[in-house]
C-alpha cells in the first residue's frame, strides 16, 4: 500500500487530491450521506429560496414579454442585440469550463479533475438553458422560432439560410446542450447504481433504480462504458472549441467595425474558459463550505482552477491587445474611431477601464501562492471575473452597435428594468437548478472517487502463481 | 419465481466475493485459465484489464462510433446541399449555391453530435440496457457491488460448469464467500 500511495503523490510535493485514509465503504457513505439524508444544510433553504424568488422573477419578466413584446427592453436601433445577446453569450462562455474539466482534463489524466468534474458538468447544463433562453426570446414570437431557427419541411417550402452564423450558432449551441447530457447522464449511471443500492425509502430506490437502468457493474459493462466515455471526452474537446467558435463567428463574420476581427475565434474561447472556472470557483467555494467537502476538493482543486484561471484570463487579456493593434494597424478610420470611443469618450467611457479592472488587474494576484490559497481572495477575484466576462460582452456589443458608421445613426442604449428582471431571473435558474441538482444527484462522481483510491490500484498481469 | 429457466436449472451460477480489485483481478485470470467462459465479474469502479481477463474481444462501440459520426457528416452536409441547392436556391450577395465552405461548421456540429449518441446509445444497447432484472441481484450481498465489493460469478450455462466441482474450484482461489446464485 506504501507504494502505490507515493506513485499518487506529486513529485513536486504538491497538496493531495483527496485527504489520505479513505476507503471505499467511507468515501461512498460519505458521498451518499450529502443526498440521501434528512438533514438539509439550512444553507441550501437560504440558497434555494433567493435562487427561487429570483426564477420566479424571471416567469414574471418573460410573461410580461409575451404578453407586450420586446419593447419592453432597452433595446432599440442601432443596439438591436443587447442585452440578450450579451447574456447568451455570458451563460454559453461559462458552460464551456464544464466541458473543459470533465473532457479536455480527462484526456490529459489530470485525475484531480474527478471531484469537480460532476458539477462543473451540471453547471454547463444549466448554464446553457439560461443561454438558450436568450436568443429565443429575443425572437419576440418564441413560438415561430422553430420555424425560424430549425430545418423542417413547412408548408411555405421555406429553409434556413447555412450561410448565415446565425444558423449556425442554432447547431452549435443544440449540439453543445444535448452532448453534454448525454456525457452528464452516462457519467451519472454508475453513482445511480450506488443510490439505488443504498436508499432506504422503496420509492426512492425505484426512482433511482430507473434511471440506473439497472447497472450492476459487470466487468464487459465497465469496458464498454469507459470506452464510449473516453470516445464522448474527444468528441467534447473539439466541439466545445468549436462551440464559442461558432459563438464568435456571429459577430466576426460581419463587417462592423469591433466585431470584425479574425482574433475572434481564439479569444472568445480563452474568455469562455475563463469565465466558466471563475463560474466553478464561485460554486465550488460556498459548496465546499455547505457540504464540508473539503476533504474531496481540497485546496490542490482551487488552487488548479485559480493557475487555469490566471493563465486564460492573460490569453484573453492578449485578445484585448491584438484587438486595439489590430484596430490602429488597420488604418481604417471607422476602426480607429471605435476603438477612440470605446476607451476614451463614447457613450460609455466607464465600461472599458472597468473591464480592465475586472479581467486584467484583480486577477494577476493569482501569480502569488499566498493568494491563490487564500479562500476569500480567491472568491473575491472569482466573482471579479464573473463581472468582467459580463462587462467584456457589454463592450463588444453595445459599444460597438451603439456607434457605428453613420453619427447620424448613433444612439446610446440602456436596459430597461425588465431587462435586469430578466438577466437576475436566469441567475435564478440557474442557482435552483444547481441546488435541486446537489440535493438529488451526487454532486462528486463516487466511482471516478473510488479510483484515486490507494486501493483501487491493480497490476494488470496476474502474479504469477507463486501466492 | 415463473422463469423458464426455473424449470431447467434452479441455478443461475456461483458467485465468490472478493477482497479488493487485485484479488479479483488476479482470480479473472484463474478463472480463464481454468476454461470457463461464462464467466463475469462484478465491481464498484472499472478495473483496467477485467475484461480481457474473462476473455472480452468484443470491440464494438469503436465502430458504431464511426458510421455514427459519417452518417451525421453526410446527412449535415446533405441536408446543407439539398436545401440550398436543390429546393429553396436563394441567392445572398452573389455568392455561389454550393458555398461549401459556410456548410462546414454545421456538417461539423452533426458530426460530433451523430457520434456522440452512437457512443453513448451503442454502449446501453450493448450492455443489454435498461435490464430491470437480473438474478445476481438476488444475493444478499450484491447491493454492494456498487460501492465496496468484488464478485465473480460462473453461469450454470457454462459447458465445464458443476455445482460441486465449480464451487470448489472457486473455493480456492481465496475469495471471501462462494454463494450459488438463484435465478
Amino acid at each position: 500500500m506504501d507504494v502505490s500511495q507515493k506513485d499518487k503523490q506529486d513529485p513536486l510535493g504538491a497538496l493531495p487530491i483527496i485527504t489520505p485514509g479513505y476507503s471505499y465503504v467511507s468515501i461512498t457513505d460519505k458521498l451518499t450521506a450529502l443526498v440521501l439524508t434528512k438533514n438539509t444544510p439550512t444553507a441550501w433553504f437560504v440558497f434555494m429560496a433567493v435562487g427561487f424568488t429570483l426564477l420566479m422573477g424571471l416567469m414574471v419578466s418573460l410573461g410580461y414579454l409575451l404578453m407586450k413584446g420586446i419593447g419592453i427592453w432597452g433595446n432599440n436601433i442601432p443596439v438591436g442585440w443587447a442585452f440578450d445577446i450579451i447574456n447568451f453569450v455570458w451563460w454559453i462562455g461559462i458552460g464551456h469550463a464544464g466541458t473543459l474539466i470533465s473532457a479536455i482534463l480527462l484526456l490529459f489524466k489530470q485525475d484531480w479533475r474527478t471531484s469537480i468534474n460532476r458539477f462543473a458538468e451540471a453547471m454547463t447544463l444549466f448554464a446553457v438553458a439560461c443561454a438558450m433562453l436568450f436568443p429565443l426570446f429575443h425572437t419576440g414570437r418564441p413560438w415561430l422560432a422553430v420555424y425560424w431557427l430549425l430545418p423542417y419541411p413547412n408548408v411555405m417550402g421555406l429553409w434556413p439560410n447555412f450561410r448565415s452564423p446565425l444558423i449556425w450558432d442554432v447547431f452549435a449551441v443544440s449540439t453543445y446542450g444535448s452532448v453534454s447530457l448525454l456525457f452528464w447522464y452516462i457519467g451519472l449511471i454508475p453513482d445511480l447504481a450506488t443510490f439505488r443500492d443504498k436508499a432506504a425509502k422503496p420509492i426512492v430506490k425505484k426512482i433511482y433504480g430507473v434511471l440506473a437502468m439497472g447497472w450492476r457493474g459487470s466487468a464487459r459493462h465497465w469496458y464498454r462504458y469507459e470506452t464510449a466515455y473516453l470516445i464522448l471526452a474527444g468528441l467534447s474537446t473539439p466541439l466545445v472549441l468549436s462551440v464559442h467558435t461558432v459563438v464568435s463567428f456571429d459577430f466576426a463574420v460581419s463587417n462592423l467595425p469591433g466585431w470584425h476581427a479574425t482574433i475572434f475565434p481564439p479569444y472568445f474561447v480563452a474568455g469562455a474558459v475563463y469565465a466558466g472556472f471563475a463560474m466553478v470557483l464561485t460554486l465550488a467555494i460556498p459548496l465546499r463550505a455547505i457540504y464540508k467537502l473539503h476533504d474531496f476538493i481540497t485546496m490542490r482543486h482551487l488552487e488548479n482552477m485559480a493557475k487555469v484561471t490566471l493563465v486564460t484570463g492573460l490569453i484573453v487579456v492578449y485578445g484585448y491587445v491584438c484587438e486595439a493593434f489590430f484596430g490602429w494597424y488597420s488604418g481604417n478610420l471607422y476602426e480607429r474611431e471605435m476603438l477612440r470611443l470605446r476607451m476614451f469618450d463614447g457613450y460609455y467611457p466607464w465600461a472599458y477601464p472597468a473591464l480592465l479592472v475586472c479581467n486584467f488587474l484583480v486577477p494577476q494576484l493569482l501569480w502569488i501562492k499566498k493568494f491563490r490559497r487564500n479562500i476569500a481572495v480567491l472568491f473575491t477575484v472569482a466573482m471579479f471575473v464573473n463581472v468582467g466576462m459580463w462587462l467584456e460582452r457589454f463592450v463588444i456589443i453595445v459599444t460597438s452597435l451603439s456607434q457605428d458608421f453613420l453619427p447620424s445613426s448613433w444612439a446610446p442604449y440602456s436596459p430597461t428594468r425588465w431587462d435586469f428582471m430578466t438577466f437576475f431571473g436566469t441567475i435564478g435558474l440557474f442557482t435552483t437548478l444547481m441546488f435541486l441538482f446537489v440535493r438529488i444527484l451526487p454532486m462528486i462522481s463516487i466511482f471516478e472517487m473510488r479510483t484515486l483510491l490507494p486501493e483501487a490500484s491493480t497490476k494488470s498481469k496476474p502474479e504469477g502463481e507463486a501466492h | 419465481m415463473a422463469h423458464q429457466a426455473t424449470i431447467e436449472s434452479p441455478l443461475h451460477g456461483l458467485m465468490a466475493e472478493f477482497d479488493s480489485a487485485q484479488a479479483l483481478l488476479d482470480a479473472a485470470h484463474k478463472v480463464r485459465s481454468a476454461g470457463y467462459t461464462r464467466t463475469d465479474a462484478y465491481s464498484p469502479m472499472p478495473i483496467h484489464g477485467l475484461a480481457e481477463a474473462l476473455g472480452m474481444k468484443e470491440r464494438k462501440v469503436a465502430p458504431f462510433v464511426l458510421a455514427g459520426g459519417i452518417a451525421g457528416m453526410l446527412a449535415g452536409y446533405g441536408l446543407q446541399y439539398w436545401t440550398s441547392v436543390i429546393a429553396y436556391p436563394m441567392n445572398i450577395g452573389g455568392r455561389p449555391l454550393h458555398s461549401w465552405v459556410s456548410f462546414i461548421p454545421v456538417t461539423f456540429e452533426l458530426t460530433i453530435l451523430f457520434a456522440a449518441f452512437s457512443a453513448g446509445i451503442s454502449m446501453i444497447v450493448l450492455n443489454g440496457l435498461p435490464q430491470p432484472y437480473h438474478p445476481v441481484f438476488n444475493t444478499a450481498r450484491f447491493s454492494l457491488a456498487s460501492s465496496s465489493a468484488f464478485f465473480l460469478a460462473i453461469e450454470a450455462t457454462d459447458p465445464k460448469f458443476d455445482a460441486g466441482q465449480t464451487a470448489a474450484f472457486l473455493a480456492s482461489l481465496h475469495p471471501r464467500e462462494v454463494v450459488p446464485v438463484d435465478h
